[in-house]
């Protein structure tokens, strides 16, 4: 296990574009080994004990850099975390180390039953005691930072007292951690709620962002027959995403941007492609001075 | 609400989350209180996607265990089936590659089956791939640890099972099936229903491999796995196939990577 690991590259990403990693993608990464800044895993594809997942994660994690991407912790979850799941995040992030860990501000367990989805919670003070205690205890087991990642929303809570940015960067102040960056997220959750993506970036804490998140959504509409975006992860970013992801790295610089494809997923070149079209915001966003205040 | 631990909790209540689980699974079931669209709307379409993004990715991921279950039901009638199964067996943990296993037991009781009881066992096929694609890596024991044991001893002989292999016993075709359901096969065989057939699967490396074993081979098989000295297994081999080939029996099952060591006895 030395050898091998020494062997690997380091762990740190890259303020480039990465990849999330597909199985049916496997042979041409291992077959071409294509120039991409890192590759994202979900973690709880990797928890099993043995075989083809983990054997194609140690040959990726040799040559580049991986961030970790959990997506069954329950961050907003109104019970405990459960410690088994946060044990076996922690062994898979000792097994191939990466550059970056980041969960959820959603919740998708509750009692016993675990839902398979990221659902909402409510901005409340309630809430942001339940998930800063959650946040602390999986830093302290992880030891490291998480980012934590801004949801995308479809409903909103009558309960809710915050907006969605103070929330976050309360979540900040108090924990330590630092914030997954997704812009598709931000142009879903403004479209599904009639804010403004632009004025939520303005208020975003973006100083703490760490990484950004982009990837493709389905449009369709509400009740009332007003826009609903689905964030379907099923198709090429949006151009109001490429815009609004341009406004950000100019902003702040390159980040490590991964590109999220997980359903109908294409070809690799098309994925490859996407990635490409990031890299130039990011190429573009580093020859420019980067300024500390949008607008 | 104390945790299991004793650790205090909560460090607040979170109302109406009961409410929004529960209504997951239950379409019938209002849009829970206080959940809402911009400007206070009424949410009805938006919660659905809730509920649908649940009930999709669960059926998803239950058709990606049981490619030949749903390939035989086709994808209507088993996203129906999805459902069902997954309101009356929901998912305990977020590891997706382990929902399911007990989608057979739910097959064959769910009686507008009951005229397809060879469904149950396809199923069990489909889990034990799994099981045995995401095992614990280990060597195979290679054959010649057992040449050099001293033939006098050879009847106490233990394996060790590879955490990979897996047998099935089933009263039908259960190979075939998979096969001309999951695999492209090249060439298709005819199927008879009134077959009985025991798969064996093993991983020596990554691809697993799965195989039908004749009756005293099979025979062979369930005994080493379970442990028994190898004079026992030969015996209830026999017992299976009175013309068992002993040699040829215990080579395939050497030779499939089936076991990770062995132990000689106490001799």
């Amino acid at each position: 296990m030395t050898l091998t690991t020494d062997l690997r590259i380091a762990a740190a990403l890259p303020a480039r574009a990465g990849v999330g990693l597909k199985g049916e993608h496997v042979p041409d990464i291992l077959g071409s080994r294509p120039d991409v800044g890192f590759f994202e895993v979900h973690a709880e594809n990797y928890m099993e004990a043995g075989g083809a997942p983990h054997r194609h994660l140690e040959a990726i994690r040799r040559d580049y850099p991986l961030s970790l991407h959990g997506v069954g912790l329950s961050i907003g979850g109104a019970g405990p975390l459960d410690r088994d799941h946060l044990a076996r995040l922690r062994k898979v992030a000792d097994r191939y180390e990466p550059g970056l860990f980041s969960e959820h501000l959603a919740w998708s367990t509750h009692d016993i039953t675990y839902y398979n989805d990221l659902l909402p919670v409510p901005y409340t003070e309630a809430t942001l005691a339940l998930v800063s205690a959650h946040i602390d205890e999986v830093q302290e087991v992880m030891g490291r930072q998480m980012l934590l990642e801004n949801p995308s929303t479809y409903v909103a809570f009558a309960e809710s007292t915050l907006s969605e940015t103070d929330f976050l960067r309360e979540i900040v102040r108090r924990t330590g951690c630092g914030l997954l960056l997704d812009v598709n997220n931000v142009h879903v959750s403004a479209t599904n709620h009639g804010w403004s993506a632009e004025t939520y970036l303005a208020e975003f804490p973006l100083e703490q962002v760490r990484e950004i998140h982009l990837g493709g959504h389905a449009p369709d509409i509400d009740d009332d027959g007003l826009p609903l975006l689905i964030d379907a992860h099923d198709r090429a970013v949006d151009q109001e995403v490429w815009r609004l992801f341009a406004l950000v790295a100019n902003r702040l610089g390159p980040l490590p941007t991964l590109i999220e494809w997980d359903n109908d997923v294409p070809a690799w070149p098309v994925l490859l492609d996407e990635a490409r079209s990031a890299d130039r915001i990011l190429t573009a966003a580093a020859s420019r001075e980067p300024r500390r205040a949008l607008g | 609400m104390p945790s299991a631990d004793g650790r205090p909790w909560p460090p607040g209540p979170v109302p109406g989350r009961d409410d929004f689980a529960a209504a997951l699974f239950a379409p019938d079931l209002p849009v829970p209180a206080g959940v809402v669209g911009p400007g206070g709307r009424p949410a009805g379409k938006r919660f659905a996607v809730y509920r649908n993004n649940v009930v999709v990715s669960l059926a998803e991921s239950l058709k990606a265990t049981y490619p030949a279950v749903a390939a035989l039901l086709g994808d209507e009638y088993f996203s129906a089936l999805a459902r069902l199964f997954m309101s009356a067996h929901p998912p305990k943990s977020p590891i997706l590659s382990r929902y399911g296993g007990d989608l057979s037991d739910f097959v064959a009781g769910f009686a507008p089956l009951a005229a397809y009881p060879y469904l149950a066992d396809v199923a069990r096929f489909e889990w034990a791939w799994l099981e045995s694609y995401h095992a614990a890596d280990a060597v195979p024991l290679d054959p010649a640890e057992l040449a050099v044991v001293a033939p006098e001893v050879l009847g106490d002989v233990r394996f060790r099972a590879h955490p990979a292999a897996r047998l099935l016993a089933s009263g039908f075709p259960v190979f075939d099936l998979v096969v001309a359901n999951r695999f492209e096969p090249e060439v298709s065989v005819p199927i008879d229903l009134l077959e009985s057939q025991t798969v064996l699967f093993s991983r020596p490396d990554i691809d697993v491999m799965f195989r039908v074993l004749p009756a005293g081979t099979a025979a062979l098989a369930k005994a080493l796995l379970a442990g028994q000295a190898l004079g026992e297994a030969a015996e209830l081999a026999f017992v299976a196939d009175p013309d068992f080939d002993f040699p040829q029996g215990l080579s395939v099952l050497l030779s499939a990577g089936v076991f990770c060591g062995l132990d000689r006895g106490t001799a």
